[in-house]
């Protein structure tokens, strides 16, 4: 995974404010006594969490792993390599909607080519890891996300968008590109979670005659 | 094909409400005060006799698992905890279990917790669940608000704590010991064993890890007894699974089949068969990435369960089926899994962190006919050195799908040979 920094854009202090600091409290409180570095994978969502909700973009600056460091007792080394060794920390800044499309062969096998696609076409950006212009947008491949009879899929910040085709991933990102909210996580065709699309074929009342 | 009453997941697809009065009309809770009561004895017995393997992938005995805890404390405390981190390529199961059933897994946990002594549990989710996460913590608010969970759980007499633990994105934090890892704090890097987490765990505490679909399907198993369960399904393959049907099938979709089910009927009767019919299948991957890919010969007669699978030489693993039809290039498919190995190994064991690298270099190779014969030989025999070599399972995982493909499709894929010569000389370090 890429660590490369972008120092212009690198804040020179952190820290919590009122509702990470809540939030911070509620994650040391199920580990036991001395073992509070269990919430530290916690913490550092909760910071990513917080440069997304002040500056618009979900990423991990070197101040607050040093924070985190500094409030679990630890070198920040230990931090640096927990931001680094999970994927979902971005230690580098990422666009408004961080659209991760899932390539891995389940999504591949149902055409994860044309997301990518219309993904690259729609956001206009070049590869993979690029942000586009209007800073709205970072394209990442990602590994499989656990929902492959959904496939293909994309997450989108916090939310999975399931059953996809390059014309709807081209009108879900137009959407947002026109100021419209995320649409509500989930199948983007109607289906029922992971039922069949044609109807299922279990879990009806008419099937158990015999009970 | 199983009946609908004997199905453990009666809102698999959240048909209704996962909220705590709606689980509990479903039948979640009922008198699990009186399954307690029985004593912990009696519950890992009972988890013996109902043939329960588990259901994360390896398919170990859940009962005699629990029968390793200790049965008196040396002054540590025993932990339990789920493992919800599913990340196998194919499987999206657990999943719909959080979602849509939560409080099984919430009584389960409580169940399970009390017949190995443990006082808390911790469920580690995957990351990326978040949705699935914030559903799974207000079911968990849920039960401690109707008195099912914390002091005196369920009226049992036993305290117990549920802690939602989020991971944040890494496949290998599915491996048992790379799970205690992370959940500790660092990174997911999997442990020497011995000892094994029963002994020296979490925290150095005595911990067994069991999958969510495993300790889900614990309170039906306790209040329909053993003799329900392992009268389902094959001999040593007892129970109803919940299997993926992901790939080129009209109708992808999870269901909860018995163990032993034929393959074809799985496919046909719940995932609207394969795209363009039975006879323009291909290949088959029957358990999640990591298990060993059928070809069409193989899937005509094939049946899922553990051991029919075992003797094919590949796995139920998660219950993951990733079907491939006639259009499919199964190297560039298998290719795209050795991509996600690379990707995924953690890089503590050489073996697996330059050889994850250097097999998806020469699979990709062979996708692009760049390979030779000897090219395709030696991979064959570089994944023999992987496997078996490298401390978690991690070295079978990324080996056994190519294994598998020179097993199906070895005459398809040196047909890809090609007289190609690399440039010579040209170092290609492992990223």
């Amino acid at each position: 995974m890429s660590n490369q920094q972008a120092p212009q854009q690198e804040p020179q202090h952190f820290a919590f404010d009122e509702i990470s600091e809540a939030a911070a409290r509620k994650a040391i409180a199920p580990y036991p006594e001395g073992r509070e570095i269990s919430a530290v994978k916690t913490l550092l969502d909760i910071a990513q969490r917080q440069m997304a909700r002040t500056t618009g973009s979900a990423w991990l600056p070197r101040a607050a792993m040093d924070m985190v460091a500094a409030r679990l007792g630890v070198a920040p080394i230990r931090i640096y390599e927990i931001a680094t060794f999970y994927t979902m920390f971005n230690t580098k800044p990422v666009g408004k909607y961080h659209l991760q499309v899932c390539t891995t062969t389940p999504c591949w096998l149902r055409g994860s080519d044309d997301i990518v696609q219309a993904c690259k076409n729609t956001a206009g950006i070049g590869h993979f890891g690029e942000t586009s212009a209007d800073g709205l947008f970072t394209l990442t491949e990602v590994e499989c996300l656990g929902a492959c009879v959904n496939a293909p899929m994309m997450q989108i910040n916090d939310d999975y968008y399931e059953d996809l085709d390059g014309a709807r991933t081209q009108a879900l990102l137009n959407d947002l590109k026109a100021g419209k909210p995320l649409p509500p996580a989930g199948s983007t065709t109607g289906r029922k979670a992971s039922a069949p699309a044609s109807g299922q074929t279990t879990l009806l009342p008419a099937n158990d005659p015999a009970e | 094909m199983l009946k609908d009453s004997d199905r453990i997941y009666q809102n698999l697809y959240g048909q209704q409400d996962w909220r705590l009065p709606a689980a509990r009309a479903r039948g979640d809770w009922d008198g699990t005060k009186d399954i307690i009561a029985r004593g912990r004895d009696a519950l890992i017995e009972e988890m013996k006799t109902s043939g329960m393997r588990g259901r994360g992938g390896a398919g170990f005995p859940t009962g005699m698992k629990w029968s390793f805890m200790p049965k008196q404390s040396d002054g540590r405390p025993s932990y339990l905890v789920i493992n919800a981190d599913e990340s196998e390529p194919g499987t999206a199961k657990d999943r719909d279990i959080m979602r849509h059933e939560p409080q099984k897994l919430i009584e389960g946990a409580l169940i399970a917790s009390f017949a190995m002594g443990a006082n808390a549990a911790y469920i580690y989710i995957r990351g990326e669940y978040y949705n699935e996460a914030q559903r799974l913590q207000a079911a968990i608010d849920e039960a401690y608000e109707a008195g099912l969970l914390g002091k005196n759980a369920a009226d049992s007499g036993w305290d117990f704590d549920l802690f939602l633990h989020r991971g944040a994105g890494a496949y290998i934090c599915g491996e048992e010991s790379a799970l205690l890892e992370s959940l500790e704090g660092k990174k997911g890097m999997p442990r020497m064993k011995p000892p094994f987490p029963a002994a020296m765990g979490l925290y150095g505490c005595p911990t067994t890890v069991n999958n969510v679909e495993t300790i889900a399907g614990v309170p039906t198993i306790m209040r329909r007894g053993a003799a329900w369960f392992s009268g389902l399904g094959r001999p040593k393959n007892a129970g109803t699974k919940i299997f993926c049907i992901s790939g080129h099938v009209n109708n992808p979709c999870n269901v909860e089949e018995e163990l032993g089910i034929p393959l074809k009927d799985l496919i046909e009767k719940h995932a609207g068969g394969v795209r363009g019919g039975w006879e323009n299948l291909l290949a088959v991957i029957p358990g999640g990435a990591s298990m060993p890919v059928l070809n069409k010969e193989m899937c005509d007669t094939q049946l899922m369960d553990f051991d029919s699978l075992a003797a094919v030489k590949s796995g139920m693993g998660s219950g993951a089926i990733i079907v491939m039809d006639k259009s499919t290039d199964v190297v560039k498919a298998i290719w795209r899994l050795s991509k996600f190995f690379k990707h995924e190994s953690c890089g503590q064991c050489t073996p697996c962190r330059e050889g994850t690298g250097w097999m998806m270099r020469m699979m990709d190779r062979i996708v692009q006919n760049k390979a030779s014969l000897a090219d395709i030989a030696l991979l064959e025999q570089v994944t023999t050195q992987v496997a078996g070599h490298t401390i978690c399972a991690f070295g079978e995982a990324s080996s056994w799908p190519i294994q598998g493909m020179m097993r199906a499709f070895g005459p398809l894929v040196r047909s890809r040979a090609t007289d190609y010569q690399p440039p010579q000389n040209v170092a290609q370090a492992a990223e």
